[in-house]
């Protein structure tokens, strides 16, 4: 029903980058989500909290067009979407961006290549124009993600990387290409400290640079820090949303091990 | 200072080593000199190497199609069926129906059909593609047998048509076939390196989950590929039954090891993502020239396998020392260990 461009065009004036309605996604008989309402604002930062299971990562494939919710609505920039044509290639045509921890990048394949992949820049015959591209990334490694003295450069291969400065990279190629909306699935998984204080400086990136994030974290800490607003999810239902400050970390890890701990689980 | 002079001779020598092709280039050369040591009367010659150039090409244009499908983590073991049942197209239309036209047409397409058959079972049904294309060797292969009765054609005057002419003529002692082959490489090459195509297959062997999440068609691009493969072999039997004036039903039934040899002697990854097109192209000559050479240095033809062998095993590790300095190096490590040993348990 709708072409993206024209969406983007028409809506300068939008609110919520996106906005999920009374969504429901079942799996034969388990309900991974049940009659969830769900919206990210313009350039805010929604840290998504939650048990495994709980259902954060079906949420976001949703957002991302990788699944197809079983019933409700979906809005992206106000504007509703019709389900039946969203996909991922419409979700990057929307400018929503996913960055999967650990399957965001080629780890053989150079920067430049890594970073253009599926949006390559191409001359008059279809060639990839190679030049262009690297320079691009150059710059991109200089100045969005600040690698200098590393020996890093455009031909480095993504094997050359630390684990922090992958995900830097993979948020650096969101972000270069104009998304509104980055979801970050668990981008500080399995790093090293110092290299999750990195993640967490490019996150904080994502906020200035004026875009809008939805942030999976396991560790409390982190999504408190950095989040504008925590929305806590159980058994596929919303149970709690804070806007920054509204709650103490101290009170948010008591009802996230209340929550873990407190009732029991699985009776569908 | 003194760092940044070592840095920059240590990339120096590090970039000769990453340019493409280069080190297996190397070997070689180093063969060939080899080869006009030991046999100067026949390798101090033009004539063997117009010889080469008139045997490898379709060798080397399957191990260069061939290069493009590993590069995507996959697998044709269906290419020398292709050989036999596009070679018997061609040889049919030409004895039988006297069209060699229609003949090149009709070999294309029964590859190309080949390759989409291959590319729906693997990438649409899901079937590994080392079970699939085993499958449609067996098949392809077992029907051009009953479609030829078994028979040889032998096509004596074909040379007298333009397409022979045109394809696997001589321009004096050149053999044209070696400028087809130059160009299906070099338009491979391009295709790999260069085109959104190529870098998908690339990603996909990477990890193809990371292709479908950047946007890559994995369904679509690997029908085309195998599609791709089916015609450059189709093209490598028109090849090679017009340069043997002769089609039989188990033609290209030795190509499949040659092949993979070429493709791996040339630097390419069997765990895809990574791969040469000039290395093939290079590791097509090492492994055609082996044979004849031998032969001219009188060794004895029953060590062409071995000597095969050793130059294959050379360049495998000499790629892994270059390609990841640490696994070589930890390999190294081995070695030294073992040659320790080996005086410590002397003394």
């Amino acid at each position: 029903m709708t072409q993206p461009a024209q969406t983007i065009a028409a809506a300068q004036s939008w609110r919520h980058i996106v906005r999920l309605h009374q969504v429901d996604m079942t799996f034969g008989r388990v309900h991974a989500l049940s009659h969830v309402n769900f919206e990210v604002g313009r350039n805010e930062t929604v840290g998504l909290l939650g048990d495994n299971g709980a259902g954060k990562s079906t949420l976001i494939k949703i957002v991302s067009g990788v699944l197809r919710p079983t019933a409700g609505k979906i809005w992206v920039r106000d504007a509703p979407i019709d389900l039946d044509d969203y996909s991922v290639r419409m979700a990057h045509e929307l400018r929503i961006e996913t960055v999967h921890q650990g399957q965001s990048l080629g780890e053989k394949q150079p920067l430049w290549r890594n970073l253009f992949v599926g949006r390559q820049i191409t001359g008059r015959f279809g060639f990839i124009d190679v030049k262009k591209e690297k320079e691009i990334a150059h710059q991109l490694l200089r100045q969005a993600i600040g690698f200098r003295g590393h020996g890093i450069n455009a031909d480095s291969t993504v094997r050359d990387l630390s684990g922090g400065e992958r995900q830097g990279i993979a948020i650096a190629r969101a972000m270069y290409f104009q998304a509104d909306l980055i979801v970050l699935d668990e981008p500080t998984t399995a790093l090293a400290v110092s290299e999750v204080r990195k993640v967490l400086a490019f996150v904080e990136g994502v906020k200035a640079a004026g875009h809008a994030c939805i942030y999976i974290e396991h560790n409390l800490a982190h999504a408190h820090e950095v989040s504008d607003r925590l929305v806590i999810l159980d058994r596929g239902k919303v149970v709690g949303e804070f806007a920054k400050g509204e709650i103490t970390l101290t009170e948010l890890t008591k009802r996230m091990i209340a929550l873990h701990e407190g009732q029991p689980r699985g009776h569908d | 200072m003194k760092d940044s002079l070592v840095a920059t001779t240590d990339s120096k020598a590090n970039r000769l080593l990453q340019i493409e092709g280069l080190p297996i280039l190397a070997v070689l050369l180093a063969l060939v000199v080899a080869f006009m040591v030991a046999a100067p009367e026949v390798f101090l010659g033009y004539r063997i190497y117009m010889s080469f150039l008139a045997t490898v090409p379709p060798l080397l244009v399957l191990a260069v199609a061939l290069t493009l499908v590993i590069a995507a983590g996959e697998i044709d073991l269906s290419f020398p069926s292709v050989i036999a049942l596009s070679g018997w197209v061609l040889a049919y239309c030409i004895h039988e129906l006297g069209s060699p036209w229609l003949g090149l047409i009709l070999a294309l397409t029964s590859g190309a059909l080949v390759g989409y058959v291959n590319g729906i079972l693997i990438a649409r049904v899901g079937i590994p593609s080392i079970i699939a294309t085993l499958a449609t060797q067996f098949l392809w292969g077992g029907l051009t047998t009953v479609f030829s009765q078994g028979l040889s054609y032998s096509l004596g005057d074909v040379d007298q048509l333009f397409l022979w002419r045109l394809l696997v003529g001589r321009i004096g002692p050149f053999p044209v076939q070696a400028l087809w082959a130059l160009a299906v490489a070099v338009a491979l090459w391009l295709v790999l390196n260069r085109r959104r195509f190529g870098e998908h297959l690339l990603f996909i062997g990477d990890n193809a989950k990371v292709a479908e999440v950047v946007g890559v068609n994995v369904v679509r691009e690997k029908i085309r590929m195998f599609v791709l493969m089916g015609v450059m072999a189709a093209f490598a039997s028109v090849l090679l039954t017009l340069e043997n004036k002769n089609f039989f039903n188990t033609q290209g039934g030795g190509y499949l090891l040659e092949v993979m040899a070429a493709v791996f002697i040339g630097g390419t990854s069997v765990f895809g993502g990574k791969a040469s097109v000039a290395g093939s192209v290079v590791g097509s000559f090492l492994i055609g020239m082996v044979e004849a050479g031998l032969v001219a240095t009188g060794l004895q033809g029953f060590w062409v396998r071995a000597v095969v062998g050793i130059v294959f095993l050379g360049a495998v590790v000499g790629h892994l020392v270059i390609e990841e300095p640490e696994r070589g190096r930890a390999l190294l490590r081995l070695i030294g260990a073992k040659v320790k040993l080996g005086r410590s348990t002397h003394t």
